[in-house]
């Protein structure tokens, strides 16, 4: 067929519209233009799912303003919405998380990227995709019945004992707070800490390690002083990644926060977050100001996601070229 | 770096150095020797613990969740409240179905839309559906709950399986987009070369050689993506919302086995605690059979193209 149509071609040059025509039976446009149809589809929803943000939160957006940030009355009864309470829920829960899960992380990427011989590694990074493949709920059945008892009775006291002149260490301790939603996310995001850190670790040239080793150093004072420096921002990337799944985590935190919207500098105090109360109050929300109040702490949500999703990129990028250029 | 090369001259050139100073260096030589040991056995303590919290989730789940698995969990209906028995034959249902909306959803969009990336496709154009997959990748799953209300329970104005199945849809295409695409571009270039020379228009190339060539890789992301969103719980709870029967067609309020462990956790009743860790081993099970099978598979075809 596409042997007849070029014989025909070569004794009359082909117009333009003729070549438009071959190429769109040789199949080449039509499945382009179907592929880039699915392809277009993707920028679609995505448009589509901003522009329901917006447009599902403009009651309360007028009704609120800016003010909806700075008040912490949650009302449904009198139809008053303030996002104080669970925009600090999210944050302090996210940031216990990383003060938690960072350190951990980075210590584990380090042993998997400089440390462990390859298999080992490889057998490793694997386990340790599997925990980021265990769904949020079994971490909240988990969190339930195995991590709050624990809060409650051992680490809890332990705490107040020994840091309890601290005012994030006292109050009554309920083994549900901010502090085992913290411990819980944790655990949830070491995975994302580890498996960017020890990629980008690996993308450090080689020659960097074997200068400083050359100069005397030992093993940990070339990772610490020169390997880590330089994948220094890919390193950060991987934090604000974390941060980012810390934010969104949804339904580990409702099972062990309290659900509470109250701000309390006690970090054994109940909370809630932004995800947590969308999980918990959307379906049974009644009220277009009610709904659209939920759907603008939905839209803040996706806001801090979006700058922490961005700025990872860019610094993971960043540091995969670094590592590249020096090749 | 200067301070290491001090400690070396010193701690190397000691025949010259008064005793004292030699002593110092190699005071700070065994300083440095034995910080250089702990770090990295802490750093090897860092691997170890996180690992072994997948092994405590595993083994918690094995414990509770065993003992109470039994034929009826996959037989019968939930039983009332007080009585003992009874299953959630209707939840591991109603998950396939949403499971099967989803893919009807996710798996053509993301699919076409790998091809699109990795094969045809501009510059600018590609440049923005790869960052809007980047976006949608990151967006909090109980979000794209909240898009799934507004474009479908409202319009409907009722909790439905499509719903739900939507939800899930738009969670799978970012990640199959990502592997269909990255495992297009891992086919070697010389395969569609001589697809080319022999003739074959572009989209044959794509159709007949590209594609099988990665479809296995293909299917085991794909089957990774549908182990993820079978998960999902937070975009259910007010999409696919729950249902303690079965439910008939696609249209009605369905449950789930994520929505099911979690209603189920934070009820105080100890026979649902216990249909809760059931059902928590039967989904960590799905989970990790994909996961797991996804990695022989990988690493099989890995050794078949190395060879």
């Amino acid at each position: 067929m596409s042997g007849a149509t070029t014989a025909v071609g070569r004794v009359h040059p082909p117009s333009r519209a003729r070549q438009f025509i071959r190429r769109l039976t040789s199949g080449d446009e039509i499945a382009h233009l179907i592929t880039l149809t699915f392809g277009a589809s993707i920028l679609l929803i995505t448009g589509l799912l901003v522009l329901e943000l917006w447009v599902q939160s403009s009651l309360a957006r007028h009704q609120f303003g800016w003010k909806f940030f700075a008040t912490s009355v949650w009302d449904p009864v009198f139809g008053n919405f303030g996002a104080l309470p669970f925009i600090y829920g999210t944050l302090v829960t996210s940031f216990l998380a990383l003060l938690i899960a960072v350190p951990l992380g980075l210590g584990a990427a380090i042993f998997l990227a400089e440390l462990a011989p390859r298999n080992i590694s490889d057998a490793l990074a694997f386990l340790i995709d599997l925990l980021a493949a265990v769904p949020s709920v079994i971490y909240g059945l988990l969190g339930i019945f195995v991590v709050v008892p624990i809060m409650r009775t051992t680490v809890g006291p332990a705490l107040k004992s020994a840091l309890g002149f601290l005012p994030f260490f006292q109050g009554p301790n309920y083994g549900v707070g901010f502090l085992t939603a913290g411990v819980v996310l944790a655990i949830m995001v070491i995975p994302f800490v580890i498996s960017v850190s020890r990629e980008v670790l690996l993308t450090v040239p080689t020659d960097q390690r074997e200068a400083a080793m050359a100069l005397g150093a030992t093993r940990w004072e070339a990772t610490w002083k020169v390997v880590v420096p330089f994948a220094r921002a890919g390193i950060l990337g991987s934090v604000f990644l974390a941060m980012a799944r810390a934010l969104g985590e949804t339904m580990a935190v409702t099972m062990v926060i309290g659900n509470d919207p109250k701000i309390s500098a006690s970090l054994f105090a109940p909370g809630y977050t932004i995800a947590s109360v969308i999980a918990n109050e959307f379906s049974e929300a009644t009220g277009d100001l009610y709904i659209h109040s939920l759907v603008l702490l939905g839209l803040v949500l996706f806001s801090l996601t979006f700058i922490l999703n961005g700025m990872a990129r860019i610094f993971i990028v960043a540091t995969a070229q670094r590592g590249g250029a020096h090749e | 770096m200067s301070e290491l090369l001090d400690g070396r001259m010193n701690a190397s050139a000691d025949q010259p150095a008064t005793n004292s100073a030699s002593i110092a260096a190699k005071l700070r030589m065994l300083w440095r020797k034995s910080l250089n040991l702990v770090m990295l056995s802490l750093t090897a303590a860092c691997a170890l613990v996180t690992v072994s919290v997948l092994g405590f989730i595993l083994g918690y789940l094995i414990w509770h969740g065993g003992s109470s698995l039994s034929w009826n969990f996959f037989t019968k209906l939930p039983a009332p409240v007080g009585e003992t028995g009874g299953g959630l034959a209707n939840a591991i249902v109603g998950s396939g179905k949403l499971l099967l909306i989803a893919s009807l959803i996710g798996i053509p969009i993301g699919l076409m839309g790998g091809v699109y990336l990795a094969e045809f496709g501009g510059r600018t154009f590609p440049f923005m559906v790869r960052y809007a997959t980047d976006l949608l990748n990151g967006v909090p799953s109980i979000i794209i709950g909240i898009f799934a209300y507004t474009v479908v329970v409202v319009p409907m104005h009722h909790f439905s399986t499509l719903a739900g199945g939507c939800a899930l849809g738009i969670i799978m295409i970012p990640i199959a987009v990502r592997s269909t695409e990255e495992f297009l571009r891992a086919v070697p270039r010389g395969l569609r070369e001589a697809a080319m020379a022999l003739g074959a228009s572009k989209w044959r190339t794509v159709a007949t050689v590209v594609v099988p060539a990665a479809f296995q890789g293909i299917l085991t992301g794909l089957m990774l993506d549908v182990a993820r969103v079978a998960g999902e719980t937070a975009p259910l709870l007010f999409t696919a919302f729950g249902n303690r029967y079965w439910s008939p067609g696609w249209n009605q309020p369905i449950a789930s086995l994520p929505v099911m462990i979690y209603t189920y956790a934070i009820a105080p009743y100890d026979e649902w605690h216990q249909q809760a860790w059931a059902a928590g081993l039967v989904l960590m099970g799905l989970v990790l059979l994909a996961n797991i099978g996804a990695r022989i598979v990988l690493s099989r075809r890995a050794s078949f193209l190395r060879s």
